[in-house]
């Protein structure tokens, strides 16, 4: 049975480090959460692995957002459903590198 | 013919300098990384092709890239840096204790004898090291659970380890240095770890002769003496002639010894260089003049040298990792400055000329000798 396929943005440093131009198509298998969805984007791109969220912990990095149809869902349930038009492919979940993590 | 290789870490990437034995025609590459910090690139002192780069953003934390072509191209390498076991607390700013909390990789230093083997001083301190080339990394972790750990502070740059000096005579002894903890000495290859600091004085602690809480800014070494160590602290420069068990303050004649950098000619053990700064509260040179200071004494006496050096309005700062030298005949040296320059002198330092004179600004300077 085929999963669904999410859309990610990921920021500009990020794609530069896996190789990606543009927007990515991942398919998330089961419930489409924020976990499930960077987890599929940890795989895809082992890389990526400890930029998004810590490698132990599994949180999200400092001075990282996630956004998704005008919401910032930084702060919401990782396990929660993402919004139905995220999983359905029609916007993407945004990995946002947030205005102040710039440095000096 | 003999030529260099000046790896270059920035605030906004790398840059790699190359010109042949004469030094003073130059191609630059770079930026690599762009946008990213590097606070240290180093390569194999056995397989000068391979190269190891400390890559940081604020967003995105911690990378590590490996060459294997000089620095033409890079792959990312392993990320993960986990201290071993339970960590505890070291001493926050304000005296309280804090949670040991890995933030980056200051200094990467690679093995005398395997391409394979570095180490990596992070922050907060501890020492780390990957024996497969950088797939992965495990922590020496003797070092941090010292029994003065809890005691370590961090300086104002955070509490990084930043030297790590590998003896080439002895390949179990290792020194490593830490801001602000002080200088420790491991003689069973990183595995177990003791202070030595005795003789250092440092009135910004409750106990200026403390065991640990010394802001050591820099340590240097050449090859052929490894146990003559030269300290470039918070305040003072300083000597070891038996391997750290007793430090001796050879400030001497400088017209400042607060600074950063502190390095050795390749040739010369006693010639040591440093770069005065102002004070701790004005990190930049004194009088707005830049001079390296010089001593072929091995500190106490020094000079200072200006040819090719601004000496009016210069405020840059010249960072702990930013000074290196080469080991051709005539022994190059070189540093870097906040203000984006890098400066290299073919002749030990009496004339100074920039390779570059607006990178960002300037984290990290390594240069390698290529035959």
């Amino acid at each position: 049975m085929p999963g669904q396929v999410i859309r990610v943005e990921l920021p500009g440093h990020l794609r530069a480090l896996a190789g990606i131009s543009g927007e990515v198509q991942v398919e998330v298998m089961g419930a489409v959460t924020q976990r499930s969805v960077i987890d599929v984007i940890e795989v895809r791109y082992p890389v990526l692995r400890g930029t998004i969220r810590d490698h132990v912990t599994k949180e999200r990095r400092a001075f990282i957002r996630f956004f998704a149809c005008q919401q910032d869902l930084s702060h919401e349930d990782l396990d929660a459903p993402l919004p139905v038009a995220v999983a359905s492919g029609a916007e993407p979940y945004l990995v946002v590198g947030a205005i102040a993590g710039g440095v000096r | 013919m003999s030529s260099v290789r000046v790896l270059v870490g920035t605030r906004k990437g790398a840059f790699v300098l190359t010109s042949d034995g004469k030094r003073d025609k130059w191609d630059v590459s770079g930026p690599h990384f762009a946008g990213w910090e590097i606070y240290h690139a180093k390569g194999s002192p056995v397989d000068p092709n391979r190269i190891y780069a400390s890559q940081f953003s604020g967003w995105h934390g911690q990378l590590i890239q490996r060459s294997n072509d000089g620095g033409k191209t890079w792959e990312p390498v392993d990320n993960k840096f986990v201290y071993d076991g339970v960590t505890g607390t070291h001493q926050w700013y304000d005296g309280t204790p804090h949670p040991w909390d890995f933030k980056r990789v200051w200094h990467l230093e690679p093995s005398l004898t395997d391409p394979d083997h570095v180490y990596a001083g992070v922050e907060d301190a501890a020492l780390f090291q990957s024996r497969d080339g950088g797939a992965s990394w495990a922590e020496l972790p003797g070092l941090r659970t010292h029994s003065t750990g809890n005691r370590w502070t961090p300086g104002a740059g955070g509490m990084g380890l930043h030297t790590i000096l590998l003896d080439q005579k002895n390949p179990g002894r290792i020194y490593i240095a830490i801001s602000a903890a002080g200088a420790f000495r491991s003689d069973d290859a990183g595995q177990t770890w003791r202070p030595i600091n005795k003789g250092l004085r440092s009135q910004y602690i409750p106990d200026p002769n403390a065991e640990v809480g010394h802001c050591v800014h820099h340590m240097a070494m050449h090859p052929s003496r490894p146990d003559v160590l030269f300290m470039q602290k918070h305040w003072d420069v300083m000597r070891t002639d038996d391997g750290g068990e007793q430090w001796k303050e050879v400030s001497g004649n400088l017209p400042t010894d607060f600074g950063f950098v502190i390095d050795v000619h390749a040739h010369e053990p006693e010639t040591i260089y440093v770069a005065p700064i102002k004070s701790d509260l004005e990190h930049f040179p004194l009088d707005g003049q830049l001079r390296v200071y010089r001593s072929r004494t091995g500190g106490n006496d020094w000079e200072a040298l200006t040819m090719g050096l601004p000496q009016s309005n210069c405020y840059v700062n010249i960072l702990r990792d930013a000074m290196a030298v080469d080991t051709l005949d005539s022994c190059g040296v070189y540093f870097g400055t906040t203000g984006g320059q890098v400066y290299v002198s073919a002749d030990g330092g009496d004339q100074w000329s920039a390779i570059v004179h607006d990178l960002p600004p300037v984290l990290s300077v390594e240069v390698q000798t290529l035959a």
